[in-house]
């Protein structure tokens, strides 16, 4: 549990200096220091334990379906790289406290930099890879925000936008991979996957998940060609420089390489890909450095080739190289950390960035001056400092490799080149700046920093010179812990000693010291050179590359989306054929082997008109009144197929439904034009007819498949259960109102909301009234035949009868709720088209929607009555009682459930049908707030 | 009798796409009703067909699957209040657009198509 701590630590911490943002600056960045402090402390407890070489674990469940559990694992890797977050961020919190000036706004700085702690740490702690990439996604969202601080600057937002755009891409790719590795391994647990080294590289996708992952981490990492970011996000404030884009963030896709090592490396793709990237960004980082104006300039490409000289350690694939890869992790996170300060302080003091006007501030910041040059020599590999050991480290490797075959020795050749650029472009920081004449134009005079602005950085610089002349103490142990994490193996011996006698790599130095400060004192003729060489803007590239990006998806977006419905539509029942059509060809036979009924002369006769009428509705879709009674045809055909294949109640409800459907459809046409004109084109007619044949083919082939194979069907169970279960003898009934009541449930609640829906779509519509028909004949003027007016009357009471008679025998016989209410509704409406609505108010004034709310409460109830009896909802009751002169008769609860039905039919139909009715009379719908 | 139906069924459907396809609201409509019946058999069917064998307790020994009747028998329900939501839609679209295109619109190399023809 305290594990968990070190993670929530920060994360708390990001809301303290929002909520002490009224309080003194000092305060805020005191009171904003002491969670990660806590951290830093907790972390340190469990230091022993990781040093003993365990690796501490703490997992939370959280969806562990899916493999998403909230799991933290802290092993010498993560205690490594933990101790460079959360030491380096407390010292960034005092500079910055320093570094940002009043109108800056300290709450929200420190509250994006506590955000990004956060993330960091979840990116080290994670013991699964989703909650790894999601750390991962969140420090390129708080890098993006820090970047962009300064808003007001153009140059601090583009760099901000640039930044995330390739840092959000890497990531995606990173996600990717992190899928296929789940995919591979069948887990999203980091233990697993580490465990599963060789499966991966044996695995037919390793190659595609290799290179995935390596574009996440090359992107984060600032790694060629994506390294043009990073000089770009240096418009950040220094202390944000410092901390991601030297000592944390960038390290975050080294920090993967050296996490999925065990997993990943080790194959020729994983040497050829990350070695190669490696050295082409050592050397050209460190050759463009050199050539940098701006003192930030100079230190980002400096980063940048460091960063490779990292990857090139770790694409060696040896161990010894991963270990002397960890190691320079360390060194470079404490002297380049330093020396962005210490830029950040010139910067403060001085006014300026450029070293063509920095000179000779020796003299006035004299301490900052020491304890700059002493990282920059760090940086430059001199001796007794810390990083000439892993220099050492790292020229020994290049001697030990033999991947290159005989072409091998050109390795160690590269990298003293990549080296003696170093030292040039150290040489060209301290000399350039700090001595050679005097600052030129300076807007201020240039002194030292506040007290306590320059201790991060003394902190830092002492820690460099430790390192370097007593390794074994100072870093032993976590480097050995580190490395032990990395590897997943015991650790090859390796020594810290300063001192290895005189042997090749110190050689290697000697030539890259010398070479380096005869190349800076000879800087004219190359820097001469380098002005004639055409130069790229970075960021115009980019954003120009973006523009024509953004500019090709929204053509292709404007081609696929361009608001034309029946476009779409023929997307997508081309989908239907395809999707539905292959398997049919991978059928051999559609017959399935149940033999076929007979045909006889009504099914044949049946099916003609079908055909029939069907085609006539196409033939005739234009006018659409021969249409409308075109499709009733088909409507009533399909009432007696399902007469005829054994389904009354089908038949019942289809009957009823097409009475109310055609009256519907009839009425629309009063509000609609009469007359499709014509507009497709002969082409479009062509491929419709092609589309839809496809369509009716596919479909048709399935139906007949699915008819002609033997079947077992669940309802034997509901043949056997409907009278004993639920009381009654017409099974599909029985279904609806008792097995499945809840599906119906569900279904009165959709016509409900539907009739609803139609109702409010009514209200407040302008209203036109045709006054003639399509073809500019007048309306008749006899309204109310009163032929239809007499008979309707005497139907009424016949047809409510019938209804009820339906009802009640519906859980027996065919019938039920839905038919009677369907009966009720017709013989309502009838009332309406044979007297109008003014006769129909007078005598029956109801508002529907209350009717529809009425029946779903009354189905509602009686579900929920069942929790009285401690029943589950919509248990059905029933039981037989013996009533004088009425004889037994069954009560069940299903009755009441079916009445509930039935009244939200009645409801739900009349609202349609009255709403659209009263379209054309006074009592039309209007908007009222109390509906 | 089974290829009879298939038939039936594929060539419904087939009308129903047909009209789909069309662009004013109305076809589509009605197409949309004729795919509902459709597909209302499609799903009756996959419970086979049998003659004379109401799923009525007592009445003969070879039922019909009652389970695909009581879906479809919802289903024509709510397929009615789908259609009248969708011509309802149609008319307010009309009469808030004053056209009754499907995209609310008339297309403009469609109607110069149409003095064409």
């Amino acid at each position: 549990m305290t594990l968990l701590w070190i993670l929530l630590l920060p994360l708390l911490g990001t809301l303290v200096p929002v909520l002490t943002a009224h309080w003194r600056r000092s305060a805020c960045a005191m009171v904003t220091a002491i969670p990660p402090a806590f951290a830093l402390m907790i972390l340190l407890y469990h230091g022993s334990a990781v040093f003993a070489g365990e690796s501490l674990r703490y997992t939370l469940g959280w969806i562990p379906l899916l493999g998403m559990d909230i799991s933290i694992r802290l092993d010498g890797l993560a205690f490594l790289f933990s101790l460079l977050i959360l030491g380096i961020g407390l010292l960034i919190i005092l500079y910055a406290r320093y570094y940002l000036s009043e109108q800056d706004s300290m709450p929200r700085f420190y509250a994006y930099l506590m955000l990004f702690m956060t993330a960091m740490m979840g990116i080290v702690l994670s013991n699964n890879v989703l909650q790894l990439w999601l750390f991962w996604e969140l420090t390129s969202i708080s890098s993006f925000l820090l970047i962009s601080y300064w808003w007001h600057k153009s140059e601090a937002r583009r760099g901000a936008r640039m930044a995330l755009a390739v840092t959000g891409a890497g990531g995606l790719c990173l996600l990717a991979a992190l899928l296929l590795l789940g995919q591979i391994t069948g887990s999203y647990d980091l233990d697993v996957i580490l465990a599963s080294g060789a499966v991966i590289q044996q695995h037919a996708w390793y190659p595609l998940v290799l290179v995935l992952f390596l574009l996440g981490c090359f992107t984060k990492s600032a790694q060629f060609p994506f390294h043009f970011w990073l000089p770009n996000a240096m418009a950040a404030p220094t202390p944000v420089s410092a901390y991601l884009h030297s000592a944390t963030m960038v390290k975050a896709g080294i920090f993967l390489l050296a996490r999925f090592y065990p997993a990943m490396a080790g194959t020729d793709l994983w040497f050829l890909l990350v070695s190669i990237t490696g050295l082409t960004t050592l050397l050209v980082g460190a050759y463009l450095a050199l050539f940098k104006h701006d003192l930030k300039g100079l230190l980002a490409y400096s980063t940048i080739s460091h960063l490779g000289l990292i990857t090139l350690l770790f694409g060696m694939g040896t161990d010894l190289a991963a270990v002397a890869g960890v190691f320079h992790i360390i060194n470079h996170a404490t002297f380049k950390a330093s020396l962005f300060m210490a830029a950040g302080i010139i910067d403060h003091e001085s006014g300026s960035r450029d070293m063509r006007k920095l000179n000779g501030l020796w003299h006035f910041m004299p301490i900052t001056a020491t304890l700059a040059m002493v990282a920059a020599a760090a940086m430059a590999g001199v001796p007794l400092l810390n990083g000439f050991l892993s220099k050492e480290m790292f020229f020994a490797e290049t001697l030990h490799q033999h991947l290159l075959g005989s072409l091998s020795w050109i390795i160690p050749v590269l990298a003293t080149v990549a080296a003696i650029f170093s030292v040039a472009y150290s040489m060209r920081f301290i000399h350039d700046v700090f001595f050679n004449g005097k600052p030129k134009g300076l807007t201020k005079t240039p002194h030292e920093p506040p007290r306590y602005m320059r201790m991060p950085v003394e902190v830092l610089v002492v820690l460099c010179i430790l390192v370097g002349v007593a390794p074994g103490y100072i870093v032993g142990d976590l480097l050995h812990a580190a490395s032990f994490a990395v590897l997943g193996t015991e650790v090859p011996a390796y020594s810290l000693a300063i001192w290895h006698g005189l042997n090749l790599p110190l050689l290697m130095s000697v030539v890259a010291l010398a070479g380096g400060a005869l190349i800076y004192i000879n800087r004219k003729h190359l820097f001469d050179f380098q002005n004639t060489l055409p130069g790229v803007d970075a960021i115009n590239t980019f954003e120009l590359a973006m523009k024509v990006l953004t500019k090709r998806c929204q053509q292709f977006y404007g081609w696929l989306d361009n608001g034309s419905l029946q476009r779409y539509l023929v997307f997508l029942l081309m989908a239907i054929v395809v999707l539905a059509g292959m398997p049919l060809l991978q059928l051999d036979t559609l017959f399935g082997g149940r033999p076929e009924l007979p045909v006889d002369a009504v099914n044949a006769t049946g099916a003609a008109m079908l055909l029939i009428s069907a085609f006539a509705t196409v033939v005739f879709h234009r006018q659409r009144v021969v249409a409308l009674l075109m499709i009733s045809v088909v409507g009533l055909m399909v009432s007696i197929a399902f007469t005829r294949f054994s389904a009354p109640d089908l038949a019942l409800t289809q009957l009823s439904v097409e009475v109310v459907t055609i009256i519907l459809l009839m009425l629309a046409l009063f509000f609609l034009p009469h007359k499709t004109p014509k507009q497709s084109s002969p082409t479009r007619v062509i491929r419709d007819i092609s589309l839809a044949s496809m369509v009716g083919v596919v479909i048709g082939s399935i139906s007949y498949a699915i008819m002609t194979r033997p079947f077992n069907t669940i309802s034997d169970y509901f043949l056997a259960n409907a009278k004993t279960g639920g009381g009654g003898t017409n099974v599909v009934n029985v279904i609806l109102v008792d097995f499945r009541g809840f599906d119906t449930f569900g279904e009165i609640a959709v016509l409900g909301i539907a009739s609803l829906g139609i109702f409010k779509l009514l209200t407040r519509i302008p209203v036109f009234k045709p006054s003639s028909d399509g073809e500019g004949r007048p309306w008749a003027l006899e309204r109310h035949p009163v032929l239809l007016a007499t008979v309707s009357q005497g139907l009424l009471p016949l047809a409510l009868m019938v209804s009820v008679f339906i009802f009640f025998r519906g859980h027996n016989l065919p019938g039920g709720g839905f038919i009677a209410g369907l009966v009720t509704a017709v013989a309502l409406i009838l009332q309406y088209i044979a007297h109008g609505v003014e006769w129909v108010k007078s005598r029956m004034n109801i508002e529907y929607q209350r009717v529809v709310a009425v029946g779903l409460m009354i189905a509602l109830l009686t579900g929920a009555a069942s929790w009285l009896f401690n029943k589950p909802f919509l248990t059905s009751w029933f039981d037989y009682f013996d009533i004088p002169l009425l004889g037994e008769i069954e009560l069940a609860s299903a009755i009441a459930f079916d009445a509930g039905v039935y009244v939200t039919v009645v409801g739900s139909t009349l609202l349609i049908l009255a709403s659209l009715g009263k379209m054309t009379t006074s009592h039309r719908p209007v908007h009222t707030e109390s509906i | 009798m089974e290829s009879l139906l298939a038939g039936c069924i594929g060539f419904l459907t087939a009308c129903g796409v047909f009209l789909l396809l069309r662009g004013r609201t109305f076809p589509v409509v009605v197409g949309l009703t004729m795919l509902a019946y459709a597909v209302n058999l499609f799903l009756f069917s996959s419970g086979r067909l049998t003659l004379q064998g109401a799923a009525v307790l007592g009445t003969t020994d070879n039922y019909a699957d009652p389970l695909p009747q009581a879906l479809v028998l919802t289903a024509i329900v709510i397929g009615f209040a789908m259609t009248a939501y969708l011509v309802i839609l149609a008319i307010r679209a009309r009469a808030d657009l004053g056209n009754d295109h499907v995209d609310g619109k008339l297309p403009e190399n469609e109607s110069s198509r149409k003095e064409s023809r």
